[in-house]
């Protein structure tokens, strides 16, 4: 069997996602406002935010910026494809690629993390610490799970 | 600036924070994005060759599926790397990378195995006051690592 060999594209770029979760600024407004900056780096606009790709420097630089426009609100997370990728665009696949399902899911609770985002900018809060005992809900207790084998033996 | 792995590896708001306080958040992307840019066989869709299976032997036995053996590959590298782990307790995420139960039980078994580096330890949070201490939890970790700047 003979097996093709693999060129990589875009080499020594990096690839972000930007979502912006806001009730005062679009993934329009931001895009906008990313065109005006982006001295070189592509992006590619999105239901959710952007896509950004193009050399490390340039791109932290941007996301720097892109930041600014709502603290909170904007979350960023890198990508391993760079965009419109034919083996990970949906256009290709016929279906949402599998990350847009954890993306959908963490999509629920951004509000939250906006929210402690807002609270923690001003500076310290007091923490409430996750308990041991809440980390451990629904799982079988230690105990519970001695008193189960002794009474097999038995 | 500290090289943190994150738990899921996937995690937009881990690598979110992660990265706002000025430190390297270790995912699922990296190491995605080091196979994608590098030349080699073509194997799509992840370029995951052979060769990976191979490597993932350091951190799980012969025996162990393939699929498990192959996602060590990715993340057994970035866990020695790690100066610091974050882990989300509650994180049902079963696709994708994230995708293999046995795969998830090592990785967390491997970052708490290591006892010379910082773990924190967390949930979801499912109301404001829970995101609060979520994001407060984080800040605070992340502030003790040192050497951070904001992004």
């Amino acid at each position: 069997m003979t097996q093709k060999m693999y060129a990589p594209s875009y080499v020594g770029t990096v690839t972000k996602y930007v979502f912006i979760d806001s009730p005062n600024v679009s993934p329009q407004t931001l895009a906008i406002r990313a065109y005006e900056i982006s001295d070189g780096v592509m992006i590619k606009e999105t239901c959710f935010g952007l896509q950004v790709t193009g050399k490390p420097d340039e791109v932290k630089m941007l996301i720097r910026e892109l930041r600014k426009v709502d603290p909170a609100h904007i979350f960023v997370k890198d990508r391993g494809f760079p965009p419109g990728d034919p083996r990970r665009c949906r256009a290709n696949l016929g279906g949402a690629r599998p990350g847009y399902y954890g993306h959908e899911f963490e999509s629920g609770i951004l509000r939250y993390i906006s929210r402690g985002l807002e609270e923690t900018a001003s500076g310290p809060v007091s923490v409430k610490k996750f308990e041991k005992k809440k980390l451990d809900e629904g799982k079988l207790p230690v105990e519970k799970l001695l008193e189960i084998i002794e009474n097999e033996e038995d | 600036m500290a090289k943190v792995f994150i738990y899921p590896a996937t995690s937009l708001v881990l690598s979110d924070m992660v990265e706002r306080w000025g430190h390297e958040p270790l995912g699922a992307a990296i190491a995605i994005r080091e196979r994608i840019q590098t030349a080699s066989l073509d194997s799509p869709p992840l370029q995951m060759t052979p060769e990976d299976p191979k490597k993932g032997l350091r951190w799980a036995a012969v025996e162990v599926p393939a699929g498990v053996r192959g996602r060590m590959a990715l993340y057994g590298p970035m866990i020695e790397e790690a100066d610091a782990a974050i882990i989300i307790n509650d994180a049902d995420l079963s696709f994708g990378c994230m995708g293999c139960s046995r795969t998830n039980e090592l990785v967390m078994y491997l970052l708490r195995k290591r006892k010379d580096i910082p773990l924190l330890d967390i949930k979801y949070p499912t109301c404001e006051e829970e995101g609060i201490a979520f994001v407060a939890s984080i800040k605070e970790f992340l502030a003790a690592l040192g050497g951070g700047d904001d992004a």
